[in-house]
């Protein structure tokens, strides 16, 4: 009945019934609580709803991967009327002031809810607390943003770097040699995952850290690093990665004429497939892991959900997609040449995340 | 006597017109954007960019060209959030020497004949680089008073409007009207001719330089209080967006030939061009080559002009 009179302007207001009540005592927490377990999604709340996706970059396998799979999901969802728009827009440069631009545009087109993936963590702040207060919904994902009002869909970095520590030391008991290899400079994702390495060299001590380049995650500069900082190294039993760069290490260190240490993979289609090769004709033995480019289409769902008026807290935790010595050959039959390893969220998957982290 | 408008006058008017134009077409497509709310919204960025397109503007009117001027800028930015913040008085020694660097860059330019586009791209990596120095991370907070001011909400004119009139007045009074302009414009105009009249051609850039620094480092600073953050990369893209903003206000690569007011006509120009272009559905992919069409259409008209302005003179 909502959608009749105009759903725009009520899933607004509910909107904003949403941030009042979470600012609201504690005294309400139970009783959304409540409402959220109890609530099935009604069709009719978002079906006038436009859903924005402001994207800052776009020049990798992974982002086309990302914009591959918000189009697959929510173009049904437009289809079947769940919302009335979801447009992906994505900004040329990589720069927060032309991406903090488009959001203006996108407050001033009215939309009701903007999915963001930041260019910066902080510099988007400003516009995003104007889109809050003109009573829009924002999410953001991956690239995620600060400003208190927006809900963060975010990924614990920091975790997936401590993990390949953790598999190592399953693997490789007695320890010994990693070589780290690490992303973009100055880039906070890099920091991220590389501090989670060192956790994990600290919490598990018979490894030690013994050279560490930059791959910039592309297969190609990680091969020439790799290649340029070997021979000055001891014999290596791991290398711990970001992503993007264990195919070009192996081709490196097997140019080498090395033994192949456990390189951690990325999920990327070339280093499964490398992988793969290795496994059949050696049993080579490793993990991958990487963060599914899909987390846009959960980001989506999320943002239906808050416009439908689900109680959502404000941080959500999404799950890596890890690749198991088991896994491989069903992950790389299902990933694209050249592109990245996916998952997909439907509408239950992503009510399943929010009630988990209830 | 027939009025004729002076060329100047002309030259303003197709930046101007442009801006009109593209205003006009907003309001037919959104017509919710004809409120304060909604040209609050479209103009907010653009006084930093204004201050920018100006900084570039001084610049120019020397006969150089400034490669430096984003990072420059996103430097200022780190800054701002950061040592202006927790030690307003170190943060602004910063800046002033900041600004100090710009003017022995213009002395050492002048001095030793140097292509300015060749040491102001190698100083965009050492700004870049004292921008990662100063803020690793992105992050940092806008002091209140800069957060104050680009946050106001004057009764009669969205602040970014009010701010660009403001900024545009100012610089048209300093360089176009005072003797220090006329002196700077010379420069561009015939060095060899201000020389002989006595002047310092080493002091008049170095001066040039300083005045681009200023309104640089003012840009970076109403950038932070518009974002309420920095990052290190915050407006690399102002360097092409700033030259961008003087030639479409009319102004000239060579001779001393500019506009204040239309390099601010200008810079807000380029500003809604970017919203047209995301109000038409224009798809991303597509939207800097539209930009660059507008741009080269605006150019196009200019010319048409600069042939009308001549067959005026000669008739």
């Amino acid at each position: 009945m909502e959608a009749a009179t105009g759903g725009a302007h009520n899933i607004r207001a509910k909107a904003r019934t949403i941030r009042e009540r979470e600012m609201n005592a504690k005294t309400l927490m139970l009783t959304s609580v409540a409402l959220a377990f109890s609530a099935v999604p009604v069709l009719a709340d978002t079906s006038g709803a436009r859903i924005a996706l402001s994207n800052n970059y776009a020049g990798n396998s992974w982002r086309q991967a990302m914009l591959t799979s918000w189009e697959t999901i929510t173009g049904p969802a437009v289809a079947a009327g769940i919302v009335a728009e979801a447009s992906a827009f994505t900004t040329a440069e990589n720069q927060a002031t032309e991406q903090a631009a488009q959001i203006q545009n996108m407050i001033l087109e009215g939309y009701d809810a903007i999915v963001i993936n930041a260019a910066s963590p902080s510099a988007l702040n400003g516009a995003v607390k104007e889109a809050c207060d003109a009573g829009i919904v924002v999410v953001s994902f991956d690239g995620i943003v600060t400003e208190p009002c927006a809900w963060r869909i975010a990924v614990d970095f920091k975790e997936m770097g401590r993990g390949q520590v953790e598999y190592l030391a399953g693997v490789l008991p007695e320890g010994g040699n990693l070589l780290e290899i690490r992303g973009l400079a100055g880039v906070f994702v890099d920091d991220e995952i590389s501090a989670g390495i060192h956790e994990g060299v600290a919490q598990f001590p018979q490894f030690s850290i013994v050279g560490s380049v930059h791959g910039d995650w592309a297969q190609d500069v990680a091969q020439r690093a790799v290649a340029g900082i070997l021979p000055s190294l001891p014999e290596l039993v791991g290398v711990v990665t970001q992503g993007g760069d264990g195919y070009g290490a192996a081709q490196a260190i097997a140019a080498a004429g090395r033994d192949m240490p456990v390189i951690v993979m990325g999920n990327r289609q070339d280093e499964l497939l490398w992988w793969s090769e290795q496994k059949a004709a050696n049993g080579y033995e490793t993990m991958s892991v990487s963060i599914a480019p899909g987390v846009s289409t959960l980001a989506f769902w999320v943002a239906q959900q808050i416009l439908d008026g689900k109680e959502v807290p404000k941080d959500l935790v999404v799950p890596f997609l890890s690749i198991s010595q088991d896994t491989l050959d069903a992950s790389l039959a299902t990933t694209p040449e050249g592109g990245v390893a996916n998952v997909e969220y439907t509408l239950e998957d992503a009510v399943a995340v929010i009630d988990g982290a209830m | 006597m027939r009025w004729r408008p002076s060329p100047e006058a002309l030259r303003l008017a197709l930046p101007v017109m442009a801006l009109a134009a593209l205003l006009v077409s907003v309001f037919v497509m959104r017509p919710n954007v004809m409120g304060y709310n909604g040209l609050h919204l479209l103009f907010k960025l653009g006084i930093p960019i204004a201050l920018a397109t100006l900084a570039q503007m001084v610049i120019m009117s020397v006969n150089d060209l400034d490669l430096s001027m984003g990072s420059f800028v996103s430097f200022v930015a780190c800054v701002t959030a950061t040592w202006l913040v927790d030690a307003p008085l170190i943060g602004a020694l910063m800046l002033a020497g900041a600004i100090a660097v710009y003017a022995a860059l213009g002395m050492v330019i002048a001095a030793r004949g140097l292509p300015s586009i060749v040491v102001t791209l190698g100083m965009s990596f050492v700004w870049a680089g004292l921008a990662v120095l100063v803020l690793p991370t992105p992050g940092g907070t806008a002091p209140g008073w800069v957060a104050a001011v680009m946050g106001a909400r004057p009764a009669l004119m969205p602040v970014g409007i009010a701010g660009s009139i403001l900024i545009a007045v100012l610089a048209h009074l300093l360089i176009m009207r005072s003797s220090f302009g006329v002196l700077i414009r010379g420069v561009g105009g015939n060095e060899r001719s201000v020389s002989r009249a006595g002047w310092s051609v080493l002091l008049a850039r170095g001066a040039a330089y300083a005045t681009a620094a200023t309104f640089a480092v003012a840009s970076g600073i109403t950038l932070v209080g518009l974002m309420t953050s920095a990052d290190a990369n915050i407006a690399l893209r102002y360097t092409l967006l700033s030259i961008a903003g003087v030639i479409l206000g009319g102004g000239e690569f060579t001779g001393g030939r500019v506009s204040a007011i239309g390099a601010v006509v200008g810079a807000l120009t380029l500003l809604l061009a970017g919203s047209f272009l995301t109000f038409l559905n224009v798809p991303p992919d597509w939207q800097i080559g539209a930009q660059g069409m507008i741009l080269i259409l605006i150019l196009a008209l200019r010319l048409l002009l600069v042939r009308l302005e001549r067959r005026g003179a000669r008739a």
